[in-house]
This record gives C-alpha cells, sequence and structure tokens, in this order.
C-alpha cells in the first residue's frame, strides 16, 4: 500500500471526524476551531491529488481568512444560548430520514457511475503547479477571471451596505416580532 | 494498490457533504449552520480536485479556484447578514427570523 492511498483513507477518516465534531458543537468557536482542523485536512488531500497550487489557496483563504471572519463574528455576537428546539413536529425525523435517502442515492450512483473505477493517470510534467494553473487562467479562462473579480467587488459592497445599514430601517413588525 | 480510484474519492466526498447537509438541517445556531455550508461547498471542491486527477486535466483544479472565490463572498455576504440580522433582533437562531413566515 503506499503512501498515497495510506494518506487517503487515514486523512479521509479524520477528515469526517472532524466535521461530525464540527457539527456537533455546542460553542460556536469550538465549531469554527474543527472547521480549521477539517479546511488544513482537505488541504492534505488536495497535495495527494497533486494540486499544490490549490491546496496553499485553500490554507491561505479558508483556514485564513473565512476563519477569521468567522471567528470575528462569533466575538462579535457573544456567547447565546443553543437552543435545541424543534419548531415543525416531527422536523428531525424527517430531516435525517431525508439525509440518509440523500446519501444512499449519491452513494449507489457513484458507485455505479462508468468513472468510478478510473486509476489517476500518470503525471505529465508540471500538473497542478502554479505555472500550470496560471497559464489556463490567464488564456482560456480569462474572461471568468474578470467576471470573478467584478462578483468580489459586488460581494465587498453588498456586505458593507447590509452590515451597515441593514438595521437602520427598523420597522415595528421587525423588532416587536 | 498504489493509487486510489475515482469512486473511492466520490464516495469521501459523498459523506463530507452529508455531514454538511446534516449540519444545515439539524442545528439551529445560524453560525453553525454557515459553517456546514461552507463545508458542503468544501467535499464539492474535494470531488472536483479529484476528477481533475483522474482526467488528468486541469480545468477541475481551476472550477475550485472559482469556486472558492464565490465561497469567499458567499461567507463576506452571508455573516454581513448574520451581523444586521443580530441588530435588529438581538438573538440569531433560525428559528427567530420569522418575520416573512405566513
Amino acid at each position: 500500500m503506499s503512501a498515497e492511498v495510506l494518506l487517503f483513507y487515514v486523512v479521509g477518516a479524520l477528515l469526517l471526524l472532524s466535521a461530525g465534531a464540527m457539527i456537533r458543537s455546542n460553542d460556536p468557536v469550538h465549531a469554527a476551531l474543527w472547521m480549521v482542523g477539517n479546511f488544513l485536512l482537505t488541504a492534505v488531500l488536495y497535495l495527494v491529488l497533486q494540486a499544490p497550487f490549490i491546496a496553499a489557496v485553500q490554507v491561505i483563504v479558508y483556514a485564513g481568512a473565512i476563519m477569521v471572519l468567522f471567528l470575528f463574528v462569533v466575538m462579535l455576537l457573544g456567547a447565546q444560548p443553543m437552543t435545541r428546539s424543534e419548531p415543525i413536529a416531527g422536523h428531525r425525523a424527517t430531516a435525517v430520514f431525508g439525509l440518509v435517502a440523500l446519501v444512499a442515492l449519491l452513494s449507489v450512483a457513484v458507485a455505479r457511475a462508468p468513472a468510478a473505477g478510473r486509476m489517476p493517470p500518470p503525471l505529465t510534467g508540471d500538473f497542478g503547479s502554479p505555472e500550470a494553473i496560471g497559464q489556463a487562467l490567464f488564456t482560456d479562462w480569462v474572461l471568468p477571471f474578470e467576471w470573478v473579480s467584478l462578483m468580489l467587488l459586488v460581494a465587498l459592497i453588498g456586505a458593507v451596505m447590509i452590515a451597515r445599514f441593514g438595521s437602520q430601517s427598523e420597522d415595528p413588525e421587525e423588532t416587536s416580532g | 494498490m498504489n493509487a486510489v480510484p475515482l469512486g473511492h474519492w466520490l464516495l469521501l466526498t459523498t459523506a463530507l457533504f452529508g455531514v454538511g447537509a446534516a449540519g444545515v438541517l439539524l442545528r439551529r445556531n445560524v453560525m453553525i449552520v454557515l459553517m456546514s455550508v461552507e463545508l458542503m461547498l468544501n467535499a464539492v471542491n474535494i470531488a472536483l480536485v479529484a476528477a481533475a486527477r483522474a482526467h488528468g486535466q486541469i480545468e477541475g483544479q481551476l472550477f475550485v479556484f472559482f469556486s472558492l472565490t464565490v465561497a469567499a463572498a458567499e461567507v463576506a455576504v452571508g455573516l454581513a447578514l448574520v451581523v444586521a440580522i443580530w441588530r435588529s433582533l438581538g438573538r440569531t437562531d433560525v428559528d427567530d427570523v420569522s418575520v416573512m413566515h405566513g
């Protein structure tokens, strides 16, 4: 068994465990820390998949920027009591049934897919290197790249507007409800 | 056996997506719901990179690059909404946001 296979099973199991611990934690700070662990393990899987550039971006953007954003908001909101209410009768049972059905359906579909048994081909040259990604990004995919920059600008302005002015037009319906 | 077939990667990401969906459906705290959405996005990203590796094509990694950007924008707007909700209601459970409830 090669190092690649070993890493896949060990890191994959840890990935699922950290995800489970994240959705089970009662403290948002703990959940955020489990999420960091999950994102770092994902970066390891990207390295196994010969995607060093994506792994670096994953650590910088997810484990760095998004994480800090989450922790800032958690700290801003402070500790709030965690309710485990069930506003709709039978909501939990229905959700669990739907989840099991979804995962079972997806697993069967994946296992029966023609490409499921496909083994990774031998690596050619600089697959996944920053040079190869940059080459593709700035030739064939330059238009989506520009659109994405526009989308980030829109999201930036939208986030500032919502967080800054979103609650100033307080109508009585909102505050009493 | 010295490599992992694509199907095993896809099964792993399916399980991870299921855990994220469970977080969205079963938790009521809006921060944990948002984190679970990130988990689901992450699962799809791993599937894309695994497909890129199995087919030897770089485009899958580029899709992940774009999807990371969309995720960053989604988190920024989502957390701004959480802050706005907290300012007007003082609480951030998803059940509290029921102004448009019929």
